[in-house]
């Protein structure tokens, strides 16, 4: 008695504060926390009924783990598994040293004005949805009028069908993502960068070091931690795939399904295109369990490394 | 950025030639970057005769606001998408700005007895969720948004790393004793709030705005998933629905006789690109003034408590 009155009291002395989590903590109930709940259709054969939400959950018949057999003894798994994994660890890599050098480039160039404008154009990709960077590349890959194919024949080359030719899209997508995301990521690096006490640089002056000894004893070992935290970060993530890239850029064309179908796209075909509710509920959720395993290890890798860093 | 006034400090200079060197990687990178869309609009400006006969060019044989006359002669549709993009981004911003602001600022203070509980609550949702196939339910059979106007603001106003990002703002810009000034003066917790706390943190919020402003802009998968209705379809996402629709008819043409009268009225090419100049031309001309909050959020974003 005394312990529930207490509580109404702690809730009377904090209804200011409870009003104000009040509209965001309803929001996560209902776009993040039903969602999870919702994920048991996966070991369900969803049946929408009319009676409701709850009735069509409720009334699913229970068939275990076999939508995860189902869709572990199809091929898909394991092509949106290696094509997620292949993909993103390329982006990690290729993006890291791009974004460090561009970082490094920008910083190293003497007029800052210029460096400046440079980093201005260099930042525009991230500010273009990807449905318009679909149009860009349309505008270089289009079998009839492609400025590529153009180049290409203008040279003596045959001209490529792109959008049916499976082998160029590895190339093409890791081309596009790169383009969009390394003017964004090394602000982050030029940030640190430009957060090195300079006495260092003038110590080393000193002593003789040449400019790019300077940048491979100094710059680079003072990024190493923001490095291994924004690797970590990332490596935490590479289960996620980037939908809009892989949705917009390769213009869902079918023929080249194997080598740019990922989680992502692959979940969502299920629940719009082809209907197998339970099968994609389960992609999803396995993509779920396993990104939050990572999430967890590169979490707790990075507390070692740098406590500070850390997510949590 | 204290280093652009020190004009002395010679010894941190590139020398000459690796200043050029230098130069011509950011420059030519930088350049890429920017070169589709100077493409894109080139397109655009193109005779619709000379680019079905050519191709894509640099420098088309003939010039035309062909495209730009037709988008906006049969600008009903681009008009209409513009209005919903406008709406949308509009009263998004400003009801993400509310939840997140007054969320963030709940949790930041120490006196708020379930602070801890509520930053789990949120911060929870960063590493674990339903997916995909389980929100499109909630979202359509549980709270009935499938094509409503609210699907396109509600599943993206709130983000728990942004709360994340917002009361680290708080906790290190706003001064304990201020807050505690308040108090003493007699102000209640929401005015303390809105006349101490929001003027200091204008910088913060301003950033958690811009960037919720792009995502609505930009955001065309919850059209994609949630909104079927034609009078309710955002500029992105519209962009999307002339290609599909063009690709329908293009291969349903040899079919059907009707189709190709419908076919000659689609907006060609050049028209289609001239919809993407005007997508996205608001984004290209603010955004330069609007990096450096950009880049304030980033490296924000990575400091925390």
């Amino acid at each position: 008695m005394k312990k529930t009155s207490g509580f109404i009291k702690n809730i009377i002395n904090n209804k200011v504060m409870l009003l104000m989590v009040l509209p965001g903590a309803l929001w996560f109930l209902f776009f993040s926390y039903l969602p999870m709940m919702g994920a048991v259709i996966a070991f369900k054969e969803y049946r929408f009924s009319r009676d409701g939400f709850w009735a069509s959950i409720i009334d699913s018949k229970w068939v275990g783990m076999d939508n995860f057999k189902f869709l572990f003894t199809t091929n898909d798994a394991y092509i949106i598994t290696r094509n997620t994994l292949l993909y993103n660890g390329a982006f990690i890599v290729l993006g890291l040293i791009l974004s460090v050098l561009m970082a490094i480039v920008l910083s190293e160039i003497v007029n800052k004005k210029l460096a400046k404008v440079y980093q201005t154009g260099m930042f525009l990709p991230y500010f273009l949805s990807w449905v318009v960077v679909g149009y860009f590349a349309f505008s270089f890959l289009s079998s009839e009028r492609g400025m590529l194919n153009q180049v290409m024949e203008f040279m003596g080359m045959e001209s490529v069908q792109w959008y049916s030719e499976k082998k160029y899209w590895p190339f093409i997508l890791i081309f596009v993502y790169l383009w969009k995301a390394v003017g964004y990521n090394s602000v982050v690096y030029l940030a640190a960068i430009m957060g090195i006490d300079k006495s260092l640089y003038e110590a080393a002056m000193i002593d003789g070091a040449s400019k790019f000894q300077q940048i491979r004893n100094i710059t680079l070992p003072l990024l190493n931690p923001i490095i291994t935290i924004m690797t970590l970060l990332a490596i935490g993530k590479i289960f996620y795939a980037d939908f809009g890239l892989f949705y917009q850029v390769p213009r869902n064309s079918g023929t080249l399904y194997s080598v740019t179908n990922v989680i992502d796209t692959y979940v969502y075909q299920g629940l719009k295109t082809t209907g197998e509710i339970g099968m994609s509920t389960a992609a999803g959720l396995y993509q779920s369990v396993v990104g939050f395993v990572l999430v967890m290890t590169s979490n707790y890798i990075v507390r070692k490394y740098n406590k500070d860093s850390a997510l949590f | 950025m204290s280093s652009i006034t020190k004009k002395e400090r010679d010894f941190h200079h590139l020398s000459k030639p690796w200043n050029v060197v230098f130069n011509l990687i950011a420059g030519i990178f930088a350049f890429l970057c920017v070169f589709p869309f100077l493409f894109v609009v080139i397109i655009s400006f193109t005779d619709e005769g000379v680019l079905a006969r050519d191709g894509y060019k640099l420098i088309p044989e003939k010039w035309s606001l062909g495209a730009y006359r037709y988008v906006f002669e049969s600008g009903d549709m681009l008009l209409r998408s513009y209005g919903v993009t406008i709406f949308v981004t509009v009263i998004g911003t400003i009801v993400s700005l509310l939840f997140i602001a007054f969320y963030a600022y709940a949790i930041s203070r120490k006196s708020f007895r379930y602070r801890n509980f509520f930053a789990f609550f949120a911060f929870f949702t960063m590493l674990f969720n339903g997916g995909l196939v389980p929100t499109y339910i909630i979202v359509t059979q549980f709270l009935g948004l499938k094509d409503s106007i609210w699907a396109l603001i509600l599943p993206l106003a709130v983000n728990a790393f942004y709360i994340m990002i917002l009361r680290t703002f708080y906790s290190t810009s706003v001064p304990d004793a201020i807050i505690e000034s308040g108090k003493i003066d007699g102000a209640g917790e929401f005015r303390i709030f809105l006349t101490l706390v929001l003027p200091l943190s204008l910088p913060g919020l301003a950033t958690i705005a811009l960037f919720s402003t792009l995502g609505y802009w930009n955001d065309w998968f919850n059209a994609l998933l949630y909104i079927d209705n034609p009078n309710l379809v955002p500029l992105q996402s519209m962009l999307m629905r002339i290609e599909t629709s063009m690709q329908f008819i293009l291969q349903n043409s040899q079919n059907s006789s009707l189709s190709l009268e419908a076919l000659r009225s689609m907006p060609q090419d050049t028209s289609r690109m001239a919809m993407v100049v005007l997508a996205t031309g608001p984004i290209i001309f603010a955004y330069p003034f609007f990096q450096r909050y950009f880049i304030q959020g980033l490296t924000v974003g990575a400091v925390k408590e």
